[in-house]
């Protein structure tokens, strides 16, 4: 079985500041990670291996740095991982994204099945596995937390919803994405970590993709981003712990006092 | 900070082994010292993770680690929880013998599964008339034909009863005393190998504490380890270099204990202010983070030298055993100082810290013994001066 996994290494969420000048996120001195979805992913493929065998690869697009976080992929137990890592991607937004990551997969050729985490913890949009499923053309399967069977060329798999799950055959290849409840992430091993170290991780740049110039980065991208702000805090409220009549009757006078 | 140049390495097997104490370990050290429940989730992680292997040889599935490597990985182990650190490290105890003396087909047999953590192991000497004074074990090991029977109770024995594979300890000749004893290593499950109660103990709950009895327990001859007589200097080579493990759990215990009391220093206020303002507090803080980092340095520098393959290390590891089991006794009992009537509080994790520690003091040889050892040495290195 070949598995295709997608990641992103995001900022760790709980440390970002917006710069107020120039609206960007400051990521000096932040710790990058890999989006915390993506680990479900990661684990998700690698138990697909451990079960049908086959190789689990491993893509992110990003900067040069974003190596690190294949790397970390590959020590849990992914086979090889594979950098877009191009100045012409730079500013691509979701649209443009999954187009130059349905591009690699294109390159790949041979997968069975696609697994993404629902969503990225930084931009949190949910668009890009979606996406790249539309671009290549097969099922998608979003918010997935388990994968009941895979066999004859299908997959079942339970699918979350706001009301309870939907159990989904979906005809392989097919593009999952996944949730927290899905699994959980395991620990590195030594020997996976060592391994890590020493793999050659491939770079693909744009021309090796052969994607169109005018759909990836800045250019194949209609939207953008205008402004990030902090929305400001809102302001502490007001306790009355005193009995319940005299607390009902000082709230009226508030309300009453403020038009409300 | 001081900077130990550890090896990327080690740095590697630090940072794996803080992530499963943070993650795995810590988040239930105190469920599991209230209800004493063996470790299993968490040995199957570290099992996983290949660190049951790290002394182990490449060729029989390990990582060709050192002394340090085990060191480091009990210093994190331990900042989390004590009794898991020493399941883990009595599982090495048991191993140890063989590797070091086990023959080809004895290491084929069992470091295979002990690297890869799907059996653990454990170490018989201690029996109830038989402390400190080793020499006075009344376990038998008699040879009939191609097997030995084995008679006699083993007690106070870390990992016992949940342990596949056993070291043990027997006397096989009496009339040639401490040359007469033999090392053996028995599995679970071979008839006449039973188990007594588990003890219930002050600290390190997590890890299980029980009796083996053996009667008429009929093992091959092929479990013998090494020759008949070498049970002694076997059982004093293994523990010259688990010592330093020990060592570690109790430089981590302390760490755990400093750690804690620092957060806990700069969170409470008393008088209108953090007590971490306070001198007497700061003063406290810094005598125990000096005697930590002293205790760090012995036991690095220890293991270091063992690793380098110095044969003559009993008085060093003794020396690093004895320094930092009472630092971490002693650090413990002022991090619940610090948390002054919280402290004494399940509640809180610093009880624990000190309840851990005291064992680190009695336990791999007291620390009376380890004094005896270092003097004994002093005095035979003085001898021998003299002679020249």
């Amino acid at each position: 079985m070949n598995i295709i996994v997608f990641i992103k290494q995001v900022p760790e969420t709980t440390q970002v500041q917006i710069d107020p000048k120039t609206n960007t996120l400051i990521r000096e001195g932040v710790q990058s990670i890999i989006n915390p979805f993506d680990m479900y992913a990661i684990e998700e493929g690698i138990r697909l291996k451990e079960k049908f065998g086959g190789k689990v690869t491993v893509l992110t697009m990003g900067p040069p740095q974003a190596e690190s976080a294949l790397r970390e992929a590959i020590s849990l137990g992914c086979d090889e991982g594979i950098l877009l890592s191009d100045r012409a991607f730079a500013g691509s937004d979701t649209l443009a994204t999954s187009y130059t990551l349905a591009m690699a997969v294109k390159k790949i050729k041979e997968f069975d099945i696609i697994i993404c985490g629902k969503q990225a913890s930084d931009g949190d949009t949910a668009q890009v596995g979606p996406g790249i499923s539309t671009h290549l053309d097969i099922p998608q399967i979003t918010y997935v937390k388990k994968i009941e069977e895979v066999k004859d060329n299908s997959a079942i798999v339970e699918r979350m919803t706001e009301e309870g799950f939907e159990v989904i055959k979906a005809p392989l290849p097919c593009l999952i994405t996944v949730v927290k409840e899905i699994n959980e992430p395991r620990i590195p091993s030594l020997k996976g970590m060592m391994r890590s170290k020493k793999a050659a991780i491939t770079t693909w740049k744009a021309i090796d993709l052969q994607a169109e110039e005018d759909r990836i980065g800045l250019k194949g991208s209609p939207t953008q981003v205008v402004k990030i702000f902090t929305p400001p805090s809102r302001p502490k409220g007001q306790i009355f712990d005193g009995a319940a009549d005299e607390s009902v009757a000082k709230l009226v006078d508030i309300l009453k006092s403020q038009l409300i | 900070m001081i900077d130990y140049l550890l090896t990327e390495d080690q740095k590697m097997i630090r940072d794996l082994c803080r992530q499963i104490t943070e993650e795995k370990i810590t988040p239930i050290a105190a469920e599991l010292d209230k209800t004493g429940e063996f470790p299993w989730e968490i040995i199957k992680v570290i099992a996983q993770s290949d660190l049951f292997g790290l002394v182990i040889e490449e060729k029989y599935g390990g990582m060709g680690g050192g002394v340090l490597d085990v060191c480091i990985a009990m210093e994190e182990f331990s900042k989390g929880c004590g009794g898991v650190a020493i399941t883990y490290a009595a599982s090495g105890l048991g191993t140890y013998p063989i590797i070091l003396y086990g023959n080809e087909e004895q290491k084929n047999k069992y470091l295979p599964v002990l690297a890869k953590g799907e059996k653990i192991a454990a170490f018989g000497l201690t029996e109830p008339a038989a402390g400190s004074d080793a020499s006075a074990i009344q376990t038998t090991a008699k040879k009939e034909g191609n097997h030995y029977i084995l008679n006699g109770t083993k007690h106070f024995i870390t990992n016992g009863g949940d342990a596949q594979i056993y070291i043990i300890i027997a006397i096989t000749n009496k009339s040639k005393g401490a040359r007469g004893v033999s090392a053996f290593i028995v599995e679970k499950d071979t008839p006449g190998f039973t188990f007594g109660k588990k003890e219930d103990k002050m600290g390190i709950r997590a890890s299980s504490t029980r009796e083996l009895i053996f009667t008429d327990c009929k093992i091959p001859k092929e479990n013998l380890l090494a020759r008949e007589g070498q049970g002694f200097i076997i059982t004093m080579k293994i523990f010259d270099i688990s010592r330093p493990g020990v060592a570690a759990q109790a430089l981590g215990i302390a760490q755990g204990a400093l750690d804690a009391a620092v957060k806990y220093a700069r969170e409470r206020v008393q008088f209108g202010k953090p007590i971490s303002s306070f001198q007497g507090i700061q003063f406290m803080l810094a005598d125990m983070a000096t005697q930590v980092e002293a205790a760090r340095a012995l036991v690095y520098a220890t293991a270091r030298e063992i690793d380098s393959g110095n044969k003559n290390v009993g008085s060093d590891s003794a020396i690093a055993k004895l320094f930092a089991s009472d630092t971490a006794m002693k650090v413990t009992t002022d991090a619940v100082q610090i948390f002054g009537g919280y402290g004494y509080m399940k509640e809180y994790p610093v009880e624990k810290y000190m309840r851990d520690a005291k064992i680190t003091q009695i336990y791999e040889g007291t620390n009376q013994i380890q004094r005896n050892i270092i003097a004994q040495a002093l005095i035979k290195e003085a001898a021998k001066n003299k002679k020249k």
